[in-house]
């Protein structure tokens, strides 16, 4: 079963609807591209997965969203049990104004994971990370310090899984402010990995980034897909081409076509599908 | 053409710049000029004596202690009210129209005369047989500045992204761990600059408590004494005829000036100090 499935969604601010009638699955273990041009409802569709829409006053939601066959609307739904279950990263990241650790041990803190889940954590990263080790940066060759406390452990394991630990382990407790923006990027994604989540929201992540750290960024959503279900925004098709293994189009508030990458690049279906790719419509 | 203009508006802005730091300059020089001359260490640790009205020793200690146990007994006071005003202000606590209105209250407090706040003082006092002492001087200036305080932090509070507070939900955080965690750390700077600016306001304000704090020769003992003030040793001391007691008005000025100063160096200091984390 799906972790992720919509049925009916309609989102609308005030009087305007959004998103209309959404039903789709979202595939586990795979990258997923929402892609479609600007104000198609693209940011508001991810951000209804985390309920980060209840900030937004104005927002209502209809129809049902299932994670692991609950409605996360159900009124019984813990909002807190879903952050942790599903992360999110922002499409200009936002240091938290601490450290680069504090940044990190945010999520674990306010968990209160204790050391004991804190060391199966670490241990289960190390599994998730060591047989395809090499193919991680920098992971390959290295015996983790073992005088450290389980929290300097597994913020030392996150920076790796978002392949920034070599930039930053000299100063993990100078501010996360001083890094660079693509470095800030990975920090969130660091950040976001740490609250131990299944599923990962990306709202045009590599946006605000240069090409180069964009291209990182690319590579650790690829390396990441074997243990997480990415869902990743993005206006850039050729992102799209570069890393999706499933494709959700959405037009004017519509779902126009979704499916499998390479089918729905070569073969799309509907006549708005086909203008988009080819670039007749943005 | 354009370039006429250009060079228009550079001179405008060239010209109001020079104004003020002129005005700026023209205060300190006149205090300096004239306070300079009776400015001595007994004017700083001692007592008046008798006569030092008359233009004999003494000093104005009571007045410079008094002025900082009113200013900081005030200023713990409003930031006590005040910081959960602002943070409670916010749209994640209140609605619309409530934080509206408070607002609105808050600003018409902000502009109301300082000698208003003074006789309302005293009628509060009066009504509660107390007589003019350090608490009533305390009350009477946590009015005024907690209009300051509370509306400059909650301004630096709404500056916050909501992207920044996004992403410390999408962590998984609740209200008040956003709030604490979070928001105020980002805002940090700012509402220690506020803090400050309401001190600034207090310790130079004489009207609210020329009626509620009195005046004294004593340094307080307690919360009930009543207590002298730098503004209003100034004041009594510039309007005697003697000349050597209205150069200690300016001397007095002096001290009271250097002061702020202080403060406001010390608030820049802080506050670039804070800003560390921060991404603007």
């Amino acid at each position: 079963m799906p972790h992720i499935s919509l049925r009916n969604l309609t989102i609308g601010y005030g009087n305007q609807k959004v998103l209309r009638d959404i039903s789709v699955d979202i595939p586990d273990g795979q990258i997923t591209a929402i892609i479609g041009p600007s104000g198609c409802g693209k940011t508001t569709l991810l951000k209804t997965l985390n309920r980060l829409i209840d900030l937004y006053e104005e927002a209502k939601v209809e129809g049902k969203v299932l994670i692991d066959g609950t409605d996360i609307y159900d009124p019984k739904t813990d909002i807190l049990t879903l952050r942790k279950k599903v992360g999110f990263l922002s499409q200009k990241p936002y240091p938290l104004p601490m450290s680069i650790y504090d940044n990190i041990s945010f999520g674990p803190k306010i968990h209160g994971l204790n050391s004991r889940q804190l060391l199966q954590r670490i241990k289960a990263l190390e599994e998730q990370i060591s047989p395809q080790g090499s193919r991680l940066e920098n992971i390959q060759g290295v015996v983790l310090p073992k005088k450290n406390g389980e929290m300097d452990l597994l913020i030392e394991s996150y920076l790796r899984l978002a392949g920034l630990w070599n930039e930053v382990k000299d100063r993990l407790h100078g501010p996360a402010s001083h890094l660079s923006i693509g470095q800030q990027q990975r920090l969130a994604l660091a950040r976001a990995l740490a609250i131990g989540p299944e599923v990962i929201l990306a709202d045009e992540p590599t946006s605000a980034l240069d090409p180069i750290s964009a291209q990182l960024i690319e590579k650790q959503f690829k390396l990441l897909k074997k243990n997480y279900t990415l869902v990743v925004v993005t206006h850039i098709l050729r992102q799209a081409r570069r890393m999706a293994d499933y494709v959700i189009f959405l037009y004017m508030g519509e779902l126009v076509e979704h499916g499998p990458a390479e089918q729905f690049f070569t073969s799309p279906r509907d006549d708005r599908t086909r203008a988009y790719i080819s670039g007749e419509i943005s | 053409m354009r370039k006429l203009e250009e060079s228009f508006f550079k001179g405008l802005m060239v010209l109001s710049v020079s104004t003020v730091l002129a005005i700026l300059v023209g205060i300190i020089l006149v205090i300096v000029l004239r306070g300079a001359p009776s400015l001595n260490l007994s004017m700083l640790i001692q007592t008046p004596k008798g006569g030092y009205y008359l233009g004999k020793e003494g000093g104005i200690a009571n007045a410079i202690v008094g002025s900082l146990y009113l200013s900081s007994g005030a200023t713990v006071l409003s930031l006590l009210l005040g910081l959960p005003i602002a943070f409670a202000l916010q749209k994640e606590y209140t609605g619309r129209q409530l934080s509206n209105i408070t607002r609105l209250a808050l600003d018409v407090l902000w502009g109301t005369p300082s000698i208003v706040y003074g006789a309302f003082g005293f009628v509060v006092m009066v009504y509660f047989g107390l007589r003019a002492s350090l608490l009533g001087g305390i009350i009477a200036l946590t009015l005024l500045m907690l209009p300051i305080m509370t509306r400059s932090i909650e301004e630096v509070l709404r500056m916050i992204p909501l992207e920044l507070k996004e992403t410390s939900y999408s962590l998984g955080a609740t209200r008040i761990e956003t709030t604490l965690k979070v928001v105020f750390r980002q805002a940090l700077p700012g509402i220690t600059t506020g803090i400050l600016l309401a001190f600034g306001r207090g310790i130079g304000d004489a009207a609210s408590i020329l009626f509620t704090a009195g005046y004294t020769d004593y340094i307080p003992r307690s919360l009930l004494d009543p207590v002298a003030s730098l503004p209003l040793a100034v004041f009594f001391q510039v309007a005697t005829p003697i000349p050597e007691v209205q150069q200690r008005a300016y001397a007095s000025a002096l001290i009271l000036l250097v002061i702020v100063l202080f403060v406001s160096i010390l608030s820049r200091l802080l506050s670039r100090r804070f800003s560390r984390n921060i991404v603007r």
